[in-house]
């Protein structure tokens, strides 16, 4: 019997729901066992990193590696399942574009260690401890792995084959991106394994958007009764639809909520934030700069809201860090 | 792997001269700099000048990319409101203006580094003038040192 394709499971700065995503496939998960090897998956499977170490180069087929890189360990373990691996895929938001996790590169890692450590009010911490890369005790130095000032994307830190996305990606978008990868014909290398279309042309209420849309308001949804038929954007909500890719077949907004951009941009956009700013602001009414502010005023976190999974992938990757020569970026 | 592209010159305070992108649209701003020139009127070299056809074809993405790539200012020029080519392209540009200067804001890029202003075909001296003022306030402000987050941070940071 010849020898199955081995297949790692990797997780970084994530919160386990593309680990999720992969037992989500149900029955199907039994195809996936029968297909291939699993040779690491720490979530459910015990091996350890010196079994990897233990493996030949490029002597795993596919390794998919979830989370975003937000430490010098899982910038290591990056490079060691690339080494080992004949195709590097980034799993789901957080290793495609950096994810929920991103958005702490609004912050930098003195700021978010204060308010973790020292300065959030069920903390109790008297001495003032901040983790450290070096711990000794009892005559033994102890190594942690260190905290990043930035957040990064998978493909920030080595070279990445292929992309799945989603928050956490469908069963369908990753059984059809596990099919392809496993298949015959690989598609281009750097191909995000999803249609390359925005998701309001596969939106289940896209023939109630309007021809010409335009916002007085912008809605947040605990503040109205959403329609379950008309476009949520036709009803002042904030939906990312029009710059996110699609793939996910609108599962928000046939939940009723709007599409808040996890599967990033189309292969045609850079900067999915900047792409839906552009859409939403060119809509609004108003031509007196005060109006068109109060209207815009309703969005109250434009930088968190257009760039939530996609921060570090951006243009600028992350807000400006003062006293720029300071040693520790 | 994506962004590696990004290198910059190196960038100190004593010698820093700023560099600052304009996009000009194509029947008010354009033509007032193309009087400017012809009138032999002097203004600071530190500005690129692109022509677009209205100031409401400068995608967003542009602005974001310029200072990704090393300006250290964006200056947008398009028609009086009212006196758009297309008639309402710069009322387009005006609203994402406003939204983008609040995300440039919260990612750390100082106001005076993105302008926004109407300039006709006749205000040539208003060329002059505008660009004049913004590079002495991004020369004051210094260089934009948005630092590639990638290489130096893991470079350094796995060294520990």
């Amino acid at each position: 019997m010849p020898e199955k394709p081995k297949v790692a499971f990797y997780w970084c700065a994530s919160c386990g729901g593309c680990e999720e995503a992969v037992v989500d496939l149900a029955e199907a998960i039994l195809d996936v066992v029968a297909a291939v090897d699993i040779v690491f998956w720490p979530v459910a499977l015990d091996f350890k990193r010196k079994d990897v170490e233990a493996m030949p180069e490029g002597s795993i087929l596919v390794s998919f590696v979830n989370g975003a890189i937000r430490t010098s360990e899982q910038a290591d373990m990056a490079h060691l399942l690339r080494s080992k691996s004949k195709l590097l895929v980034a799993l789901g938001s957080c290793s495609h574009l950096g994810g929920i996790p991103g958005l702490a590169n609004l912050f930098d890692r003195e700021s978010i260690l204060n308010a973790v450590y020292l300065e959030s009010p069920s903390t109790v911490n008297p001495e003032g401890s901040l983790p450290a890369t070096h711990h000794k005790d009892d005559g033994h130095t102890v190594e942690l792995p260190r905290f990043y000032n930035t957040v990064q994307a998978l493909d920030q830190v080595v070279e990445v084959d292929y992309y799945v996305p989603g928050c956490p990606p469908t069963p369908r978008i990753f059984r059809t991106a596990l099919q392809t990868l496993l298949g015959d014909e690989l598609p281009a290398k750097g191909t995000v394994l999803a249609p390359d279309h925005a998701l309001c042309d596969e939106c289940p209420r896209k023939d109630t958007k309007p021809e010409r849309l335009s916002f007085v308001e912008f809605k947040r949804p605990q503040q109205v009764l959403i329609d379950e038929q008309e476009c949520l954007l036709a009803q002042g909500l904030l939906c990312m639809g029009p710059a996110t890719r699609a793939g996910c077949e609108a599962l928000c907004v046939r939940g009723n909520m709007p599409c808040s951009g996890c599967c990033g941009p189309t292969s045609r956009v850079k900067d999915q934030g900047a792409k839906i700013l552009s859409s939403l602001a060119s809509l609004v009414e108003g031509k007196e700069e005060a109006e068109i502010d109060r209207i815009l005023s309703t969005i109250p976190d434009p930088a968190g809201t257009f760039y939530r999974y996609s921060l570090p992938a951006s243009l600028l990757h992350r807000k400006k860090l003062d006293g720029c020569h300071c040693k520790n970026r | 792997m994506r962004n590696r592209e990004l290198t910059r010159p190196e960038k100190s305070q004593a010698t820093f001269e700023p560099r600052i992108v304009a996009f000009f649209c194509n029947w008010c701003t354009y033509l007032a700099a193309d009087l400017a020139g012809t009138s032999r009127m002097k203004y600071s070299p530190n500005v690129r000048v692109i022509r677009v056809m209205c100031s409401g074809r400068v995608d967003p993405q542009f602005v974001l990319d310029a200072f990704a790539h090393g300006a250290d200012g964006v200056f947008i020029g398009g028609c009086h409101p009212g006196d758009c080519h297309y008639q309402e392209g710069n009322y387009k540009t005006l609203r994402r203006f406003h939204l983008l200067k609040r995300v440039l804001q919260q990612m750390g890029i100082e106001d005076e580094r993105c302008r926004l202003e109407w300039i006709s075909a006749a205000e040539a001296d208003r060329v002059r003038s505008t660009i004049n003022d913004m590079v002495e306030k991004v020369r004051a402000l210094g260089p934009l040192d948005l630092i590639p987050t990638e290489d130096k941070v893991s470079a350094e940071e796995v060294a520990v």
